[in-house]
C-alpha cells in the first residue's frame, strides 16, 4: 500500500472546504484564501509525487490505493469509495491539481475586493475535492456521486454573484441541463450494473472476462449500446456537447477564474474522461456508441468553432472554443481503436485534454486580467491593450499560438495526433478537423488582434497590468503551454497500457499548420487595424453569419420545445388536471370537513351551564329508557 | 297525624321554600342567608331521626363553615346592594321543563315503589358507636375512607391556598 | 317518625330540593350562587341517604357515615371553588359564568 497517501490529495481540499465553509465570516482577513491555496498546494505536491512514483514503474496496472465499502447489496454488487490509480487518473490528478493551484493563486488577486471571499474559496475547494474524487473513483457509482458534487459546486460558483439575475439564471440553466443529462448517465449506470452485476472499473474495463447476461435489444440496438449511449449522454451534458451545450456559454457569468478552472480545464473534460475510462467497454461491446461519440464530437467541434467566430463577448468566444476543443477530444476517442497504433485516437484525445487544460486555463486567466483592467467583457470596447498590459499580451499570444496549433507550442503536438488519428480512419472527419483547426486559428487571432492591437478605445481609467499574484500563475501556465507538447505522452497513456511511440505525421502536420497560418493571416488582415472589411465579408455570408451570431438559434429551439411543446401541451393540461380534479377533490373534502365543524362547533361553547344542561338531560333520558326497558 | 309528622312537614316546607328562595333571590347576600335556613332545616331533620352528631356536624361545617365562606367570598367579589340580572327567559323555561321533567320522573318512581320500612332497632348513633365505627378496621368500620378524606382535605387546603394566592410580581387586585 | 311519615313523602321532599338545586345551577349566572345551588343539591342527597338508612336499614348507620363524608368533601370542594372564584375575579374582574369561556378552544 505504498500509494495510501493519495487519499490526502482528495481529502485536503475537502478539509479546506469545511474550514472555510464553517468558519465563513469568522475567519480573519484573507486567511481563507491561503487555507484553500495551501491545501491544494499540498495536494498538488502529492499528485506530482504520485505521478512520479506511478510512471517510474514499468507496469501500467490499475492500483487500488484506498478502498472502503460504503453500501453493500450482495457479494459482487457493492458501492465502494476509494482511490483508483491508473494512467489516466494519475494524469487527471496532475492536471486538476496544477490548474487548481494556479487558479487559487490567481483568485487571491482577482477576487481581492469581492464580497464573499470566504464563500468563494470554500466553493472552489469543494469543487477541487469533487473533481479529484471523480477522477480517482474506483467504480461507476462513486464517479456518479462526485459527478453530481461537481455539478453542485459548478452551480454554486456560476451563481456566485447571486444578486445578479443573469448569473442566477445561468446557474440554474447549467444545473438543469447537466442534471437532465445526468439522468441518462444514471439510467446507463443502472443498466450496466444490472447486466454485469458490478460497478467496479477494474472489472468493467477488462472486457475479456466480462459477459452481458442479456441479448435483449431495443430499436435495433443492443442493451449495452443503449446503456453506453446513455452514459455518454451524461458525459455530453457535462462536456457541453451538442445539443446539451447550451449551458456553457451562459456559465461564463461566474467569476473568470472559475470559468478557467471549471468551464475550461477540468469539469467540462469530465465527459471525455468518462468515455476514456469506459473506453474498453465502448470498444468491445458498442462500436455503434463510439460512432455516435465521434459524430457528436465532430459536429460540435465545427458547430462551436463557427459560432466562436462571430461572438463579441471575450469569455463566450473562449467558451465556444472550449466546446470546439472538447469536440475534438470526443472525435478522437470516437475514431480510436484498441491497442497499438489503432489506439492512437485514445492517446491523442487525452494528450489534447492535457495540453488544452494548460493553454485554455491560460486564455481564461488572461481574459480575466483583461476584464479586470477594462471592466468589460465586450471585445468591441477593447483595443490596443498591448501597450498597457505587455506581459498579459505576451502570455495571451503564447496561448493563442498553442491553441492554433503552431509548432513548437503544445497544441500543435496534441492536435496533430488527433488529426493523424482521424486521417487514418475517417477522411470526412479529418476534413472537418482540419477546417476546425483553421477556424480555431482564425477566431483566436481575431480575438487577439481586436483586443491587443486594433484601435485604442477610450477607457474610464487607464488599463493597468495585473498584479504579480495574478501574473505568476499565468506565467507558470504559459511555460506549461509551451513545454507540455514535448512530453512523450504515448509512453504514459495508451488504450491498452502498452507504450506507444508518437511520431509526427508530416503530411498531416504541414496541412494543419498551413491551415492555421491561413487562419491567422486572415484574422490579421481583418482585425489588425480597424476596418470594415470584416463586416463586408460577414455580410456576404448573410444568413449563415446571423445564425452563427445567434448561436444557430439552439437556445430558441430549446425554448420552443420546452415552452411551446412540453409546457403548453403536456404540463399545462396536467396542471389543469391537478388543480381542477385532484386538488378540487381535496378541496371538496376540506370544505365538507369545514362545514361540518362549523356546524358542530356550537356544542363547544365554553358555557358550563349548557354542558350541565345537556348532561342532566342525558342522564334523565338514560334513566327513562332504563325504566321503560325494565317494565 | 302525630306531632312529629306535623313538625316534619313544617320543616320540609321551610326547607323547600328557602331552597327556592336561595336559587331565585336576586340579591346575592340574601341567597346565602336563605341557604343557611335550608341547611338549618336539614339539621333539624337529622335531629328528628336521632342523628345528633350528624346534625351537629351539619350545623358546624355547613352553617358555620361553608356559608360563612360563601358570604366572605360574596363580600370580596360582589356589590351586595346590587340586584343580579334576571336570567334569560328562554333559559328559565328550558330549565324549568328539565327540572319538572326530572321531578316527575323521580316522583313517578318513588310513588310507584313500595318500600318495606323496617321498625327501628333502637340502635342509637351515640358518640361511642360513631367513634368506634369511624376508626374501626373490621367489618363495618370506616377507617379507610376516613383517612382518604383526611388526605383529600389536606390536598384541598393546599390547593385552595395555591389557587387563591396572589401572583408575586403583579401585586394589584 | 317512621310510623308517622311514610318514606315516600320524605323522598318527595328531597327530590324537590334536588331539582330546585338543579334549576339554580342551570339558571344562575353568578358563580357563587351556582355554588349555593350545588350545596342545596348535596344537601338533598345527604337527606336521601339518611332517610334510606333510617327507614330501610336501621341500626347500621351506613347512610349516616355517607352523609358525614359527603359533608367533609363538600367543605373541601367549597374551599377550592371559592379559591378559584377569587382568583378568577382577580384576573377578569368578574365571576359571571358566561364570561368564563376562555378554554373552549
Amino acid at each position: 500500500m505504498e500509494f495510501q497517501y493519495t487519499i490526502w490529495i482528495v481529502a485536503l481540499p475537502l478539509l479546506a472546504f469545511l474550514i472555510n465553509g464553517l468558519g465563513s465570516g469568522k475567519l480573519p482577513g484573507k486567511i481563507s484564501g491561503w487555507i484553500a491555496t495551501i491545501a491544494i498546494g499540498i495536494s498538488t505536491f502529492l499528485s506530482y509525487q504520485t505521478a512520479f512514483q506511478y510512471f517510474s514503474s514499468p507496469s501500467r496496472d490499475k492500483i487500488i490505493a484506498f478502498k472502503t465499502t460504503w453500501l453493500r447489496f450482495n457479494d459482487t454488487l457493492h458501492i465502494d469509495l476509494g482511490v483508483l490509480l491508473d494512467p489516466i487518473s494519475v494524469m487527471m490528478l496532475v492536471v486538476i491539481t496544477t490548474i487548481s493551484l494556479m487558479v487559487f493563486l490567481y483568485s487571491q488577486g482577482y477576487m481581492k475586493n469581492e464580497k464573499g471571499y470566504d464563500r468563494y474559496f470554500a466553493f472552489l475547494s469543494l469543487f477541487s475535492f469533487s473533481m479529484l474524487g471523480l477522477v480517482v473513483a474506483t467504480n461507476l457509482f462513486q464517479m456518479y456521486m462526485f459527478w453530481e458534487l461537481v455539478g453542485v459546486s459548478s452551480y454554486l460558483l456560476i451563481g456566485f454573484y447571486y444578486d445578479k439575475s443573469s448569473a442566477v439564471a445561468a446557474s440554474k440553466k447549467a444545473f438543469i441541463v447537466t442534471r437532465f443529462a445526468d439522468l441518462g448517465f444514471l439510467i446507463g449506470i443502472l443498466m450496466v450494473s444490472f447486466y454485469t452485476g458490478t460497478f467496479d472499473f477494474e472489472i468493467l474495463t477488462n472486457p475479456d472476462n466480462l459477459s452481458f447476461s442479456t441479448t435483449a435489444s431495443f430499436l435495433g440496438l443492443s442493451t449495452i449500446t443503449w446503456a453506453l449511449l446513455l452514459i455518454f449522454m451524461g458525459g455530453a451534458g457535462k462536456s457541453a456537447m451538442f445539443p446539451l451545450h447550451i449551458w456553457l456559454p451562459d456559465a461564463m457569468e461566474g467569476p473568470t477564474p472559475v470559468s478557467a478552472l471549471i468551464h475550461a480545464a477540468t469539469m467540462v473534460v469530465a465527459g471525455v474522461f468518462l468515455v476514456a475510462r469506459l473506453f474498453p467497454l465502448y470498444h468491445a461491446f458498442a462500436p455503434t456508441a463510439l460512432e455516435v461519440v465521434a459524430f457528436v464530437g465532430a459536429f460540435t467541434t465545427l458547430f462551436a468553432a463557427l459560432i466562436a467566430c462571430t461572438q463579441y463577448d471575450i469569455k463566450r468566444v473562449l467558451a465556444f472554443s472550449t466546446m470546439s476543443q472538447i469536440g475534438y477530444m470526443m472525435l478522437a476517442l470516437g475514431v480510436s481503436g484498441y491497442g497499438g497504433e489503432e489506439g492512437l485516437g485514445y492517446t491523442a484525445s487525452l494528450f489534447h485534454l492535457f495540453t488544452h487544460a494548460f493553454f485554455k486555463a491560460l486564455l481564461f486567466l488572461g481574459a480575466g486580467a483583461i476584464i479586470h483592467a477594462v471592466h468589460s467583457n465586450d471585445i468591441r470596447e477593447m483595443g490596443g491593450l498591448r501597450k498597457y498590459q505587455p506581459i498579459t499580451h505576451l502570455l495571451f499570444l503564447i496561448a493563442c499560438l498553442a491553441i492554433a496549433g503552431i509548432p513548437p507550442f503544445s497544441g500543435f503536438f496534441s492536435k496533430d495526433e488527433i488529426l493523424a488519428a482521424t486521417f487514418a480512419t475517417h477522411p470526412i472527419y479529418f476534413g472537418i478537423a482540419v477546417a476546425v483547426a483553421g477556424l480555431t486559428a482564425f477566431y483566436m487571432f481575431r480575438l487577439y488582434f481586436i483586443v491587443f492591437w486594433g484601435k485604442e478605445k477610450t477607457y474610464d481609467h487607464t488599463p493597468h497590468e495585473a498584479p504579480t499574484i495574478m501574473l505568476l500563475p499565468m506565467i507558470v501556465l504559459a511555460v506549461g503551454s509551451v513545454l507540455t507538447g514535448f512530453i512523450p505522452f504515448g509512453h504514459f497513456i495508451s488504450s491498452d497500457g502498452q507504450s506507444l511511440d508518437l511520431h509526427i505525421n508530416w503530411s498531416v502536420a504541414i496541412t494543419s499548420v498551413a491551415i492555421a497560418f491561413a487562419g491567422i493571416v486572415v484574422a490579421w488582415k481583418f482585425y489588425k487595424t480597424e476596418s470594415d472589411s470584416s463586416d463586408k465579408v460577414a455580410r456576404s455570408f448573410g444568413s449563415v453569419y446571423t445564425s452563427a451570431l445567434n448561436k444557430f438559434y439552439i437556445d430558441e429551439i430549446y425554448i420552443l420545445i420546452t415552452k411551446g411543446i412540453v409546457f403548453r401541451l403536456i404540463a399545462q393540461p396536467l396542471a389543469w388536471f391537478d388543480r381542477n380534479i385532484i386538488d378540487a377533490f381535496m378541496n371538496l373534502l376540506a370544505a365538507i370537513t369545514n362545514w361540518i365543524s362549523s356546524q358542530i362547533k356550537e356544542f363547544q361553547s365554553g358555557q358550563v351551564q349548557k354542558y350541565a344542561f345537556i348532561f342532566i338531560s342525558g342522564v334523565l333520558i338514560i334513566v327513562l329508557s332504563f325504566i321503560y326497558a325494565t317494565q | 297525624m302525630g306531632t312529629s309528622a306535623i313538625i316534619f312537614y313544617t320543616i320540609a316546607t321551610i326547607m323547600i321554600v328557602f331552597s327556592l328562595l336561595a336559587v331565585t333571590s336576586r340579591k346575592i347576600l340574601r341567597a346565602a342567608v336563605y341557604l343557611l335556613f335550608a341547611l338549618g332545616g336539614t339539621a333539624a331533620v337529622y335531629f328528628m331521626v336521632n342523628y345528633f352528631f350528624l346534625a351537629a356536624v351539619q350545623l358546624i361545617v355547613y352553617a358555620g363553615g361553608i356559608v360563612v365562606l360563601i358570604i366572605f367570598s360574596i363580600l370580596l367579589t360582589s356589590h351586595i346592594e346590587e340586584k343580579m340580572q334576571k336570567p334569560d327567559s328562554w333559559k328559565i323555561i328550558l330549565t324549568s321543563i328539565l327540572g319538572l321533567g326530572g321531578t316527575t320522573l323521580c316522583l313517578y318512581v318513588i310513588t310507584n315503589h313500595l318500600f318495606a320500612s323496617q321498625p327501628s332497632t333502637g340502635v342509637e348513633a351515640t358518640m361511642t358507636t360513631i367513634g368506634e365505627k369511624l376508626l374501626g378496621y373490621r367489618e363495618g368500620g370506616y377507617v379507610l375512607p376516613f383517612e382518604v378524606i383526611s388526605i383529600l382535605l389536606l390536598a384541598a387546603m393546599i390547593g385552595a391556598i395555591v389557587v387563591a394566592k396572589r401572583n408575586k410580581p403583579e401585586g394589584n387586585g | 317518625m317512621v310510623e308517622q311519615v311514610p318514606l315516600n313523602h320524605a323522598l318527595i321532599i328531597t327530590t324537590l330540593m334536588f331539582f330546585i338545586g338543579v334549576y339554580g345551577f342551570l339558571t344562575r349566572k353568578n358563580l357563587i350562587t351556582m355554588l349555593i345551588s350545588v350545596e342545596i343539591m348535596l344537601n338533598a342527597v345527604n337527606l336521601n341517604f339518611v332517610f334510606f338508612d333510617h327507614y330501610l336499614f336501621p341500626g347500621k348507620l351506613e347512610g349516616h357515615f355517607f352523609s358525614l363524608f359527603i359533608i367533609a368533601i363538600a367543605a373541601a370542594e367549597a374551599a377550592v371553588a371559592i379559591a378559584i372564584f377569587i382568583n378568577l375575579y382577580r384576573n377578569i374582574r368578574s365571576i359571571d359564568v358566561e364570561q368564563v369561556d376562555k378554554m373552549k378552544y
